[in-house]
């Protein structure tokens, strides 16, 4: 039995030393994961390529990933539901990954709902500051939160018990949900001036302090996916979650979306950035592996075709906002273009 | 002898105060033992209900059933009947091809909803139609010009309102279904062409992606369980059984075999993510095997079941009485001859429940793999072995993982199927694991 087993085991080796990847590895952000699956799905329908394997694991992760280094034995695609970081780059050339293709395949939204038949509601983003963040002020002078419904907040809200499922830290959404809502609305409520007059004309360290959230269990950080933060909305009527566009568009029986600034979520609102919080995803192809890996340049190229990502395409159907300018990704990914220098 | 006086002897038919109580101590003591297993039985009760009553939706699944006239002109537009030539149609033509067909099969059989737009009738059929139909029109030619039956399946959807999920009421708030395709199906329902069957794609087909629930099915997770599986048993059962012997027969017992006694006791309370941290360190990053290969979960589960199969075959050793050794010393056999024609025989069932109470924890564990790559989207099937050890492939336990994590409703039935998939294999190798006890076992 052990002979066979080592027999066993020296084939397999001897095999990987024979062949070389034949499919395309991808990881990263688990916001762009579905799309790159339904991508890929497709792709291996229509060519005569191999699917490619889709891995979650978070946008950071996956770029680390990429990073790693040139060869079969690292991913080609690193999805990325945030820009990538200086740091990230540098780590890329330290490992011989000297040139990265940037590839923007749309824009994603992020929603706050509630389960159905909880009131509507209409935010703007100075009433989750005021209702979520640690400080606010209170007749003019920074004072720990006393807000206990939403209508201490807002007179025109409901008088609903505040209680808010968000993204973890470790999620791309909550970084959105951070600049997009809470720093915006810590500039409108005017307590950004509050924290830069206290720090001394800091305005990084009056960012940092706008970011500190109540921690008396009204404002509760999900860690899961929204799958969880739909468990969790289902099971409080009182209690608003934040999702992701897509997620909300797959389960509008359940959720009832709330408008921002006095625009509802859909995509031609977050297409023409009428609907402020919704950010632009990408994915990072290493460009060495072109031509080495069978039917990645075939499969980036299909990726950012009309027929997957533009506005009647397979992604738009799941609920990802089309990118006004995917000619110009489209004929950036055909001349396998080298990313810039980030700013 | 008279009776000393306010002190009654003690009588056997009238029970005295103490006797009572202590009675009554023991009577309580049961009632505890007995709630307690109430409340473990309850518990799984509920667990297995909640799972099966979720799950075994995923059975079964809608299907439309369609005579679709294979029109060379949009199948085939060079006419060569030439499959490289045909492959340029995508299945996005193919699906262009099943909505206008499936338009004219509603308007043949007279079929008429209020208010149904071309877009409610592509959205009745699943997006995974088109391949099936282009799968097998690629494959043979010949059905070009011809009029074929095929069974599609019916998007999720619709699948959801036959089973019960999607209602008219929750139709109206959805975005994905109206409520006229609600009436379409009732009414294709009644014509016969929309009817439910059992789905043995759930089990041979592989993972589909978020827009086609009702195609997602277990294919490549079970697979790639069966090839870790495999190499589990391969090495895992060998090493073991051939170190605890070692260990346990003839390793003298000094301050080295107390260290590596002490170390295998502990690495089986190990957490099993460090086994997939080594896997990567290890496997994947020095020896450069492939990411998401089951080469590299199966290895990585070969450590992690190592020292519970050594633990459990040292046990068996253990209870093999020391006569049998003696005896079998005492007519001259050698010592090796003793242990592999006498212990080891005896203690063979104890080391085979072992290793399949070792492999049934390897099959339920998906922390390591997600170190290693293997909890991914994988489509395309594994080779058989032994090339397919190197293809990607998932694991069942993985697959509940990325079920229970998508968006669409749908997958929550299929994650509760797949969770009772996986308890079936559960049981059945735990099933082997008392038959073989029952049929081998020796008392003494």
């Amino acid at each position: 039995m052990t002979a066979a087993a080592i027999s066993l085991l020296m084939v397999a080796l001897a095999a990987t030393g024979a062949a070389g990847r034949e499919q395309i590895q991808i990881a990263g952000s688990s916001t762009v994961l579905p799309y790159a699956a339904i991508a890929a799905e497709a792709f291996g329908e229509n060519f005569d390529f191999r699917t490619p394997v889709v891995e979650g694991g978070g946008s950071g992760a996956g770029r680390k990933k990429l990073c790693e280094g040139v060869g079969e034995n690292t991913i080609d695609i690193a999805n990325s539901s945030s820009r990538i970081t200086p740091s990230d780059i540098d780590l890329c050339a330290s490992n011989g990954v000297s040139e990265i293709m940037e590839v923007r395949l749309g824009y994603d939204g992020i929603v706050f709902a509630t389960a159905q038949g909880a009131p509507q509601y209409a935010f703007a983003p100075a009433d989750w500051y005021n209702a979520l963040a640690a400080n606010v002020l209170v007749g003019g002078v920074l004072a720990p939160n006393p807000n206990t419904t939403w209508a201490d907040v807002n007179g025109d809200l409901a008088a609903q018990e505040i209680l808010a499922f968000i993204p973890g830290t470790k999620h791309g959404t909550r970084e959105v949900f951070d600049t997009r809502i809470i720093e915006a609305g810590c500039v409108a409520s005017g307590a950004f001036a509050a924290f830069k007059r206290q720090n001394g004309g800091d305005e990084d360290a009056a960012a940092r302090s706008c970011l500190s959230l109540r921690t008396d269990g009204r404002s509760v950080d999900i860690d899961g996916d929204y799958t969880e933060t739909l468990a969790r909305i289902e099971a409080n009527p009182n209690a608003i979650g934040v999702f992701g566009l897509s997620f909300y568009r797959n389960n509008t029986d359940r959720l009832r979306a709330a408008t921002l600034d006095g625009v509802f979520p859909s995509s031609e609102t977050i297409a023409s950035g009428a609907y402020p919080a919704s950010r632009p995803l990408y994915f990072y192809v290493k460009i060495a592996h072109l031509g080495v890996i069978p039917g990645l340049r075939e499969f980036i190229a299909f990726f950012v075709s009309d027929d997957i990502a533009g506005p009647d395409g397979l992604l738009a159907e799941y609920g990802l906002v089309p990118d006004p300018q995917l000619a110009a990704t489209q004929k950036m990914v055909a001349t396998a273009g080298r990313m810039d220098p980030l700013e | 002898m008279t009776d000393i006086a306010g002190v009654r002897p003690p009588r056997l038919l009238t029970r005295d105060a103490r006797t009572r109580r202590r009675n009554a101590a023991e009577f309580r003591f049961r009632l505890y033992g007995r709630v307690a297993v109430c409340i473990g039985v309850a518990a799984l009760i509920v667990l297995l209900a909640s799972v099966v009553a979720n799950g075994v939706g995923a059975f079964r699944q809608t299907f439309l059933t369609l005579d679709l006239s294979l029109d060379a002109a949009e199948l085939d537009p060079s006419g060569a009947r030439d499959v490289a030539a045909m492959k340029k149609v995508t299945t996005i033509g193919y699906g262009r091809f099943l909505t206008r067909q499936l338009k004219a099969a509603i308007a043949e059989r007279g079929i008429r909803i209020e208010g149904i737009t071309d877009s409610d009738i592509a959205g009745m059929i699943s997006k995974a139609a088109p391949a099936q139909v282009r799968d097998r029109v690629l494959a043979d030619p010949g059905l070009i010009g011809r009029t074929v039956a095929f069974r599609l399946l019916a998007n999720g959807r619709i699948d959801g309102y036959l089973k019960g999920r999607v209602t008219m009421k929750s139709a109206r708030l959805d975005g994905n279904v109206s409520p006229a395709q609600l009436r379409l199906s009732d009414a294709l329902r009644k014509d016969g062409m929309l009817a439910m069957a059992f789905n043995w794609g759930f089990i041979t087909s592989a993972d589909a992606s978020e827009l086609r629930p009702e195609a997602a099915g277990l294919g490549v997770a079970i697979l790639g369980s069966a090839y870790m599986m495999i190499i589990v048993l391969f090495l895992a059962l060998p090493i073991g059984v051939a170190s605890s012997i070692y260990l346990e027969e003839f390793a003298p017992t000094n301050r080295w075999t107390d260290l590596i006694e002490v170390n295998i006791s502990n690495l089986a309370a190990v957490p099993s993510i460090v086994f997939g941290i080594l896997g990567l360190a290890i496997f994947i990053n020095f020896a450069g095997l492939p990411q998401s290969a089951p080469i590299v979960g199966g290895l990585v589960l070969t450590l992690m079941t190592l020292p519970t199969i050594i633990i459990a075959t040292r046990a068996a050793l253990k209870s093999v009485p020391p006569s049998i050794r003696d005896a079998a010393l005492g007519v001259g056999a050698s010592k090796m001859q003793a242990i592999m024609h006498h212990v080891v025989p005896l203690a063979m069932p104890g080391v085979l429940t072992g290793a399949i109470i070792g492999l049934a924890q390897a099959l339920g564990e998906t922390a390591p793999l997600l170190l290693i790559g293997m909890v991914a989207f994988v489509r395309d099937f594994p080779a058989p072995p032994p090339e397919g050890f190197l293809d990607p492939a998932t694991a069942l336990p993985v697959q509940v993982y990325n079920f229970t994590q998508r968006a669409d409703p749908a997958f929550a039935e299929r994650a509760s199927g797949a969770i009772i998939v996986l308890m079936v294999f559960l049981l059945a190798m735990n099933l082997v694991a008392i038959l073989l006890r029952r049929r081998f076992e020796r008392r003494w």
